[in-house]
């Protein structure tokens, strides 16, 4: 993974610095709630609910052992021991008092972490593929390209007062996991015909109370000029960015103002200017200096002979299941990518506990090179385990409530906070989780179902992503009373599509009920091995919304 | 007289704001709005003493560009510390169109600001009059690392590295 150099290391230094200095001035009525707020954002700090909430970044997901270890030790230390894993792949806490972030940034700033630009209108942590490096369909590691990205964006002068925030999220793989299609802009590793690996450039994407799906506005982009096309993008929507109205600031207005064609062709009139700068060109040993980051690790090439676990799932069916839901394959022979389930019943999904992530730095350690990984689901993975190693890995799981079979079904939901914490919501989420959970313990019922998604966003800003869901959940507010309103038919996969509302939101109590019909009327319909999406793309609406009524 | 930053040093201000409906001072240097320019020009560039053009976001860089000439000064404006556009007017001017002459940031220009604006080009600041230029001048000494290029640097990190 990435390792800080004296530049990195100065700058987190200094930048905790001057916000240790913006704190006391606001503490001490130097600075006005006003000045303060924008500061304290770009620091990642908001004020919630009950308390400040602080988000920490975590860079395309990519965690060291000594990294998450902090992070346990700043839930208990600074917090009530626990965190919450965000869908771009951040951490967020929930209780840090206003006074003590200074010193939770510094903390982080010595295992090379830090808050910088977790929220404001600037561009915001660069997203990416959680299997990153280990999917065999990648074309290529897109890492390199997200640090390089982060480095460009961090504290860039020009670019920190927005319209609105900004999102970026790269993949590298054929399988679009990053979301690439409802980000600000999304880059997708391709190669064209003459075999050279480059970008194709999305804008425009993004949910909240627009949703839209983002527009090619180039096809091929050479890795050269991954940062002045960047800069091209930046400067043509800071400038034409609409800043009158809070609700039409993010890029995806304009580009759908103007037209994808017409904001591609401004784009590319100032990427003419920009394009043979040399302080926006990257070379290819600058490039290579960055994938020497993310080499591979030093596998064992004799991982595929030990074939143990093959013994153990014959002898103990609770593994087996584990392996089958929660393994996925690589692309070393003999290693497996693993899910670490923050999906547990009873508990808030992406929540983990001081005790949990220690544990799991552990297991990092001893099973997977050291490192672990955030994905956009809510979960965390741990990518480059031995087969031989996954019983024991599993029993250590196991103990933690960490090895939920879940991941894929109807329970490994993605869920925003919702308004147990978070100031804008309209409705509670974690809630919802729960009555989920509660109705859908039956494993073999859920296996059975297939893959399905279930996203729930707590208002319409749709932290929780609920559009691409196959069933999204959305929190609505009336006259006081939580209702909900569902979507079906979404997804953020390669076919990006958004769900389609199916009528009337819903009361509270109704929610898992309904769920449980929308899932019956699919297990009706569904041909031989369809899944879920197919199903709904295939039949449509009205027998859904029929049953949902009824 | 009202003290601002300039180049990296409180001065006093030796430039005049006109405000449009104000008669011009026979002498000295003045500062008067984009449209008064625009409505006089001539009788602007007549008079004794320097002219400088004080301009929103509102007003294109490639219009203020393109008489730069007659400026020596040029004061873009922040009607809040939100309002970012001038950020990049301010980076087109220096980088694109070589503007070299005084750029000023005037309107709600405040400390926590200051480090990014003159990144951009800036180099002289009308910090707002409640607060003290002096603290923000220290504002300038933030960072001494910076990881891309902009109007004052013009080497990013990655090319300082290739070095290494
Ligand atoms: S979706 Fe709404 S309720 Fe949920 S975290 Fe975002 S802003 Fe808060």
């Amino acid at each position: 993974m990435y390792i800080y150099d004296q530049y990195d290391q100065a700058l987190v230094d200094q930048r905790v610095a001057q916000f240790r200095d913006q704190t006391r001035r606001f503490l001490a009525g130097e600075l006005s709630e006003e000045e303060f707020r924008p500061l304290r954002l770009m620091n990642g700090l908001y004020i919630q609910r009950w308390a400040p909430m602080l988000r920490v970044s975590i860079p395309y997901g990519l965690l060291s052992s000594e990294q998450l270890r902090r992070l346990a030790r700043i839930a208990r230390t600074y917090d009530k021991g626990y965190g919450h894993f965000t869908t771009r792949q951040n951490i967020q806490y929930n209780w840090p008092a206003l006074e003590k972030v200074p010193d939770i940034l510094a903390e982080l700033a010595e295992v090379q972490m830090h808050a910088i630009q977790t929220s404001g209108n600037c561009i915001r942590n660069i997203s990416s593929d959680h299997l990153a490096g280990v999917a065999d369909d990648e074309i290529e590691d897109p890492r390199p390209y997200c640090e390089i990205i982060r480095q460009w964006a961090t504290l860039h002068p020009e670019f920190s007062y927005l319209p609105r925030k900004f999102k970026i999220a790269v993949s590298g793989s054929q399988k679009d996991r990053a979301a690439t299609q409802v980000h600000d802009i999304g880059l997708q590793l391709v190669r064209n015909e003459q075999g050279e690996v480059g970008f194709e450039v999305l804008v425009g994407g993004g949910l909240g109370r627009t949703p839209i799906i983002g527009a090619v506005i180039r096809k091929f982009l050479p890795k050269r000029h991954l940062l002045s096309y960047l800069e091209a993008i930046l400067r043509v929507y800071n400038l034409y960015g609409r800043r009158d109205n809070l609700y039409k600031s993010r890029i995806k207005i304009l580009v759908k103002s103007l037209g994808p064609e017409i904001f591609a062709k401004q784009v590319e009139q100032e990427w003419e200017y920009l394009r043979d700068d040399a302080a926006l060109t990257l070379e290819n040993a600058d490039i290579e200096r960055m994938q020497q980051f993310f080499t591979l690790p030093d596998y064992d090439a004799n991982a595929a002979d030990d074939t143990r676990h093959e013994q153990q799932r014959e002898e103990d069916p609770n593994f087996a299941r584990w392996l089958a839901h929660n393994v996925l394959p690589h692309k070393q022979r003999g290693y497996r990518a693993v899910f670490v389930s923050l999906k547990a019943p009873g508990r808030a999904p992406g929540d983990m506990t001081d005790e949990q992530m220690e544990a799991v730095a552990e297991l990092a350690d001893r099973f997977s090179f050291g490192e672990a990984r955030v994905s956009h689901t809510q979960n965390l993975v741990l990518a480059d385990v031995r087969q031989a190693d996954l019983y024991e890995l599993w029993q250590a799981l196991k103990a933690q409530g960490l090895a939920t079979p879940n991941i894929g079904t109807v329970t490994d939901m993605i869920c925003c906070p919702g308004l147990d914490f978070c100031s804008l919501a309209n409705a509670g989420s974690i809630g919802i989780a729960e009555q989920i959970n509660e109705k859908f313990d039956d494993l073999d019922y859920l296996y059975d179902l297939g893959p399905v998604r279930i996203n729930m966003s707590g208002c319409m800003n749709a932290c929780g992503h609920h559009h691409v869901a196959h069933i999204g959940i959305l929190g609505v507010d009336k006259k006081g009373v939580e209702y909900y309103q569902i979507t079906l038919g979404g997804t953020s996969g390669n076919d990006a599509a958004l769900g389609d509302r199916v009528g009337p939101a819903v009361g509270k109590d109704e929610v898992a009920d309904i769920i449980g019909r929308i899932l019956k009327v699919y297990a009706e319909h569904r041909e031989e091995g369809e899944p879920f999406l197919d199903t709904y793309r295939r039949i449509g609406l009205t027998p859904f919304k029929e049953r949902i009524y009824a | 007289m009202r003290k601002i930053i300039k180049d990296g040093a409180i001065v006093e201000d030796s430039w005049i704001h006109v405000a449009d409906d104000a008669a011009l001072p026979a002498e000295g240097d003045i500062i008067v709005s984009w449209t008064r320019w625009q409505q006089e020009p001539d009788t602007l560039l007549k008079r004794n003493g320097r002219l400088g053009v004080q301009a929103t976001g509102d007003v294109a860089p490639e219009d203020l560009a393109a008489d730069r000439d007659k400026f020596s000064l040029i004061a873009l404006e922040f009607p809040a510390f939100k309002d970012g556009r001038c950020y990049s007017h301010a980076r087109l001017l220096r980088d694109r169109y070589g503007y070299r002459g005084e750029l000023r940031a005037v309107g709600d220009v405040l400390r926590d600001q200051l480090f990014y604006m003159h990144r951009v080009g800036f180099n002289a600041f009308e910090v707002r009059e409640d607060r003290d230029p002096e603290q923000a001048l220290q504002a300038l000494k933030d960072f001494d690392v910076i990881y891309q290029a902009a109007a004052d640097v013009h080497e990013p990190v990655w090319r300082r590295r290739r070095s290494a």
